[in-house]
């Protein structure tokens, strides 16, 4: 069928004329160039100058010299990088996992919520995010801190006799990315459960399968694509934000995200900031190959 | 062939309207440029917490020049900014002594001569606190205010009597520390007690240094160069290595921090104002400085943030509990064991690794 409409089409366009492909072709290019323009100026050519500073050498102040080398990826070869990008990878699989138990009945209710409520409780989900990240970081350092709010409730409460150590260490930092990142699980989330058809659960429920039964074997299954938009959508950004661990893990310098700014700000190491930022993009790639493969067709994507 | 046609037609207007815009801006700007001589702005990039709002304030008021203070919390990232954003982004900057050395040493100066024919207030500065060894001239400097790192203690929390770096390597103090998020300072403390200069150069001798300074490490609750004392003040350290005037500003709040000067021998500092190179706005730069160096402004700085005012004249005009703060005026012995830094030239790459190396150490 598909090579017979493409004769048809060939077929057709040859009918009309040369100048109509001309035209057509002259429109196309219209349209795609200002996308080309976009990733050439935004994407490809900033990209190209992470990986090419990346095999080049630092200055004794910083800054670049023009010698080339493979030092900067050798030097990764270090216990101690991989060790933090292991830290990177568990620390950010942890909030995905805890946006994700956190997420699902949040989306879940809010998609089965009346239609009237429904939208509110989207917009409380955004709302906060209007605000500086920054500004509600602090808000969560004045909660946790030894003689925060939370602890001087406790104590006076009597439930706790000395503060509970919350601030500057990984705890506190897995606290700050789940915040943050929240709405990247429960948007995704959101659309796959409200797009669910809810006579399969009605036949489900026909054909004798306790509710529970039923989320397991449908919902679940149903869902899976919004599960994985949203766990792509938390991971992925959770490997690059910085000022949570600078702020609230005492900028211990923790995780990946942490090691390339200080290789920027403070070590002024440029090309071993980029090499690293190259790792970290490898990463991401194949965390969203995986996407895809487990994904399926495109339709079932929820982004990208 | 419609939707092409559409496309360049919404071109040609985003062009056009881009165009008006442009023309526009710029026949404002030269209608305002040309009434006064001087801009309207002043871009300061200076550490946080080190310039209170109400001196810029005054700065524009009386000169109509609005000053756009961006912040750094450490000479590196200042560096490191200056480096990747270009210089003249900024107009005034604020660069410790070492700093002001590596200005000068690149192949391409960071920062320029100030023409101190427009600083006449230089003559309020005290002369100990001019043409020092790292500008000798004073030609490219000019001093702000001078400091130290100090050892600070809530009193409340460490009961044992501390005088050394050493002192607090006790594991009782595990991660209860704050210290300053600065790696000459930090690795600084590993050269002290190990009875070396803060200036070293000798990577086997810097090295050890940094196996000194990494016990100190799971003591280290957290790094903050910018406000350690919110950390001394609401009791989320028991203790910590910070500047001076952090220091004493913990002890207006919380009379249990004990300031004390480490006996291994302190790194003292001299922050200076440069204006950096290529500056937009030179003129307005120097007039900045000028007004700075000013006897009432100096002393407004001095009340707000207490470090050691090189400015006599200001100093006349602050109340004695200012001046007899030992933390800013600490007594002549405790500043003859003290070190400035200098320029360690090739060694600056080894102090980079190496603390990067510790910032990465879990506890």
């Amino acid at each position: 069928m598909k090579d017979n409409s493409g004769v048809l089409t060939t077929v057709l366009v040859e009918d009309s004329g040369k100048s109509e492909v001309n035209s057509k072709k002259r429109e196309l290019c219209a349209l795609i160039s200002p996308v080309v323009f976009w990733m050439v100026v935004f994407v490809a050519i900033p990209l190209l100058l992470v990986v090419g500073v990346s095999f080049l050498q630092r200055g004794i102040y910083g800054g670049i010299e023009y010698q080339v080398t493979i030092n900067n990826y050798i030097r990764m070869f270090n216990p101690m990088y991989f060790r933090i990008i292991w830290n990177s990878v568990v620390l950010s699989f942890f909030t995905t996992i805890i946006c994700l138990i956190l997420g699902y009945p949040f989306a879940y209710f809010t998609a089965r919520a009346p239609q009237k409520i429904r939208g509110m409780l989207l917009m409380l989900t955004i709302l906060p995010y209007w605000t500086n990240s920054l500004v509600r970081t602090y808000a969560w350092i004045i909660l946790l801190r030894t003689e925060g709010v939370i602890n001087t409730i406790l104590l006076n409460i009597g439930v706790i006799t000395a503060p509970i150590p919350m601030l500057y260490n990984e705890s506190a930092v897995l606290i700050g990315l789940v915040y943050v990142l929240f709405p990247f699980m429960v948007l995704p989330l959101y659309t796959s459960i409200e797009k669910l058809d809810r006579s399969l659960l009605e036949a489900a429920s026909d054909l004798g399968a306790t509710p529970l039964k039923a989320f397991f074997k449908v919902t679940l299954p149903l869902t899976k694509s919004g599960i994985l938009a949203g766990a792509v959508m938390v991971f992925i950004p959770s490997l690059g934000y910085f000022f949570i661990p600078d702020l609230m893990g005492g900028s211990k310098g923790l995780l990946i995200s942490n090691l390339i700014k200080n290789q920027f700000l403070t070590a002024r190491d440029w090309p071993f900031g980029s090499a690293i930022s190259i790792i970290l993009i490898a990463i991401t790639l194949i965390i969203i190959f995986l996407y895809f493969r487990n994904a399926g067709s495109k339709e079932k994507l929820e982004v990208f | 062939m419609k939707l092409c046609k559409k496309f360049w037609a919404l071109t040609v207007i985003l062009v056009v309207l881009g165009l008006i815009t442009v023309l526009f801006a710029a026949g404002c700007g030269k209608t305002e440029g040309s009434k006064p001589k001087l801009a309207s702005e002043l871009n300061l990039f200076i550490w946080s917490e080190y310039i209170p709002q109400a001196v810029l304030d005054k700065f524009e008021q009386k000169y109509g020049i609005k000053v756009n203070q961006t912040n750094y919390s450490s000479n590196e990232e200042m560096l490191a900014k200056l480096q990747a954003g270009g210089t003249s982004q900024y107009d005034v900057a604020v660069a410790s002594d070492y700093m002001v050395e590596i200005m000068l040493n690149q192949k391409q100066p960071i920062i320029q001569v100030i023409d101190l024919n427009n600083v006449p207030n230089l003559k309020n500065i005290d002369p100990q606190y001019r043409n020092k060894v790292f500008d000798p001239d004073n030609k490219y400097s000019v001093a702000y205010v001078c400091g130290s790192a100090v050892i600070a203690v809530n009193k409340d929390k460490i009961k044992e009597s501390i005088k050394s770096y050493k002192d607090l390597m006790n594991p009782k103090y595990k991660n209860s520390l704050v210290v300053l998020d600065d790696e000459r300072a930090i690795i600084g403390i590993g050269l002290k007690l190990l009875g070396y200069s803060l200036n070293e150069t000798d990577e086997e001798k810097i090295k050890q240094a940094k196996d000194v300074v990494s016990k100190l490490i799971p003591n280290i609750k957290a790094y903050d160069s910018d406000s350690p004392k919110t950390l001394l003040i609401n009791g989320e350290a028991a203790g910590g290595v910070v500047w001076s005037a952090e220091a004493s500003l913990a002890k207006r709040e919380n009379p249990n921090i004990e300031i004390i000067f480490p006996e291994e021998g302190m790194y003292l500092w001299q922050d200076n104002l440069v204006i950096t190179q290529g500056a937009p706005h030179k003129k307005e730069a120097e007039l900045f400085i000028n007004f700075i160096l000013e006897p009432e402004i100096s002393a407004m700085i001095s009340k707000e943030f207490p470090y050691t005012n090189p400015n006599l004249e200001a100093r006349k005009l602050l109340d004695q509990s200012v001046l007899e703060d030992k933390s800013a005026y600490p007594p002549q012995d405790v500043l003859a064991k003290g070190e400035f830094l200098r320029d360690v030239g090739e060694a600056t790459k080894i102090y980079d690794e190496l603390w990067s190396e510790l910032k990465q150490k879990i506890n």
